[in-house]
């Protein structure tokens, strides 16, 4: 092993990094597996080898017999994927920004959001289902669905912002208050942009893992099924390539938001690089 | 003051969806039941029937099995992934596009990267093909899908990133002066991986740990899945009787679980602090 740069690589790298990539094939060859079949021909099977070539199964997606409701769950998943998107984070925010000094419960608080990370999923869906059934309310995806996935995201949204402000610097705000900003004023003009790319990661974190969400959801959707749901009940009873069309799309749709995240993080930090300080630039 | 209303909302959110209907659980997992309605009441019968049921017995055994594996496996592969990461990749910018190159999958549907090994481990799928053309079985491997090993194998594939995100993030705060010591000194690779770098990780690798146990012993739709109905795990057992409306019943299963989950993780806790580790 060796640390410094511009010594030669060892046997130990080049064994480890054959383990790393066996790992990623690991990790997207399935996945790029149903990607190809999704192309299969009209009597192509669930298997290699490829049987023609075709959009045959993507087509078949959007006939609403052929399959389950796709295009209506598709819409209220993504739906609902926006609204914990937005939620997940203006509350992780405040919250974080609560934490960032002690306050009397500040401890109960953080462990009730570790317990909703840790608390089993089936749990949560069996306790939000009795609490509806008890409550005489109708389940729905936009009440106690949305709940359930908050449950989920909210942990994940705290514990980043936790790791934001741990590295924070917080004589940024000191100055801006010695130039005479009011509170609000820090926040919008100080704190926010430097914090940006974390917020813009708490948000990717609120879609994916809400779009994707199905154990939590399992009985808080209520009669109209979120879109893992819906592909869910199709393994059971779908035996053609529709399956992984379904698939392909789904993933492509999580892939572009990723996608989308991850670019806005880098165009910010450019822009940061060529607008922010001229520190280091020789210039006294 | 303000600091209450701060964080009021996700106070509010975690009493009404997590508080709450952990509550309804316990209390519900005492009344009684008829095969139509809910009876409210205190009785024990629902506990009683849990634990003394045979069924209930091998059932956590095989649910701690699948843990055990899937920790085992995750914690080797995710700790030699992360070790690749933090020791041999050189620029912060290799090493943020590799890492990420682990994260993606974190972001995309488990139920189809479950899908997606009907195309692999199937009775046609690719690994038969390859055994079979190689002339290594003359009779398609039957086990690869639907079956105990394929569950641990969704697992690690799904988990996994659950192990080399913590560890990878303790060895980043590893000091390279310590390890460029423990060169000095005389010891080797090994016994500065041993005696160095396994120490400082013990925070990841018990954060990593708490993960893979509460994902594993709770699950039930990679199991339902996987084994293609055929084996049944703790959740798998307990979401049996919800669907059959046995709701009490269901109910005391999920108490029992809890309680066990949150002893682990427990005992857990006490090697890690959590907060300090963010």
């Amino acid at each position: 092993m060796s640390l410094a740069s511009g010594e030669r690589r060892g046997v130990g790298f080049y064994c480890l990094a054959a383990f790393f990539v066996l790992f990623v094939i690991f990790l997207y060859g399935p996945t790029i597996a149903i990607v190809v079949l999704s192309f299969q021909g009209p009597d192509g099977g669930l298997t290699f080898p490829m049987n023609g070539f075709s959009f045959r199964w993507f087509a078949n997606l959007f006939e609403q017999q052929m399959v389950g409701d796709f295009k209506a769950s598709f819409a209220r998943s993504f739906g609902l994927a926006l609204i914990v998107m937005v939620l997940t984070i203006v509350v992780s925010l405040m919250a974080g920004l609560a934490f960032r000094r002690p306050f009397i419960g500040s401890g109960l608080v953080f462990y009730l959001t570790v317990a909703s990370l840790i608390v089993p999923s089936i749990l949560i869906t069996l306790g939000i289902g009795l609490m509806f059934d008890r409550a005489d309310l109708e389940t729905a995806w936009y009440s106690s669905g949305l709940g359930a996935h908050l449950t989920w995201t909210l942990p994940f949204g705290l514990l980043i912002m936790f790791a934001v402000f741990n590295r924070f610097d917080a004589s940024y705000e000191e100055a801006a208050r010695d130039l005479g900003a009011s509170p609000w004023q820090v926040l919008r003009h100080v704190v926010l942009p430097i914090i940006g790319p974390s917020l813009v990661g708490v948000g990717l974190f609120g879609f994916t893992l809400s779009f994707d969400e199905f154990a939590r959801t399992l009985m808080a959707a209520g009669v109209k099924n979120t879109l893992p749901l819906e592909i869910f009940g199709m393994t059971t009873n779908v035996t053609t390539p529709v399956l992984y069309a379904l698939g392909t799309v789904t993933t492509g749709v999580s892939l572009a938001i990723i996608g989308i995240c991850l670019g806005v993080i880098t165009i910010i930090q450019r822009r940061r690089l060529r607008h922010g300080s001229d520190a280091g630039r020789g210039m006294v | 003051m303000f600091r209450y209303l701060q964080v009021l909302p996700l106070t509010l959110t975690l009493l009404v969806f997590l508080v709450i209907p952990v509550g309804v659980i316990v209390v519900v997992s005492f009344w009684d039941y008829t095969e139509f309605s809910l009876l409210p009441d205190f009785v024990w019968t629902n506990y009683e029937e849990l634990f003394t049921s045979k069924v209930t017995y091998s059932i956590y055994l095989k649910t701690v099995i699948y843990t055990a594996l899937t920790w085992l496996l995750t914690l080797l592969i995710g700790f030699t992934v992360a070790y690749f990461l933090a020791f041999h990749v050189r620029t912060l910018k290799w090493q943020i596009v590799l890492f990420l190159l682990c994260t993606i999958p974190f972001w995309t549907s488990n139920i189809i990267r479950m899908i997606a090994w009907i195309p692999v481990l199937g009775r046609h799928g690719l690994v038969n093909q390859g055994l079979l053309s190689a002339g290594i079985v003359d009779e398609p491997v039957e086990w690869l899908l639907y079956s105990d090993f394929a569950v641990v194998l969704a697992f690690v594939h799904l988990y996994t990133l659950f192990m080399v995100v913590p560890i990878f993030n303790s060895m980043m705060r590893i000091d390279p002066s310590v390890i460029e010591a423990a060169y000095d000194a005389g010891a080797g690779a090994w016994r500065t991986l041993w005696h160095v770098i396994v120490p400082l990780c013990k925070p990841g690798i018990a954060i990593g740990t708490i993960f893979i146990v509460t994902l594993v012993m709770a699950d039930f739709v990679t199991v339902q899945m996987m084994s293609g109905g055929q084996s049944a795990s703790v959740a798998v057992a307990m979401n049996n009787k919800r669907a059959l409306l046995q709701y009490p019943a269901a109910a005391a299963d999920a108490v029992i679980l809890l309680l066990v989950v949150l002893m682990m993780v427990a005992a857990l806790m006490r090697i890690v602090n959590v907060r300090k580790e963010l």
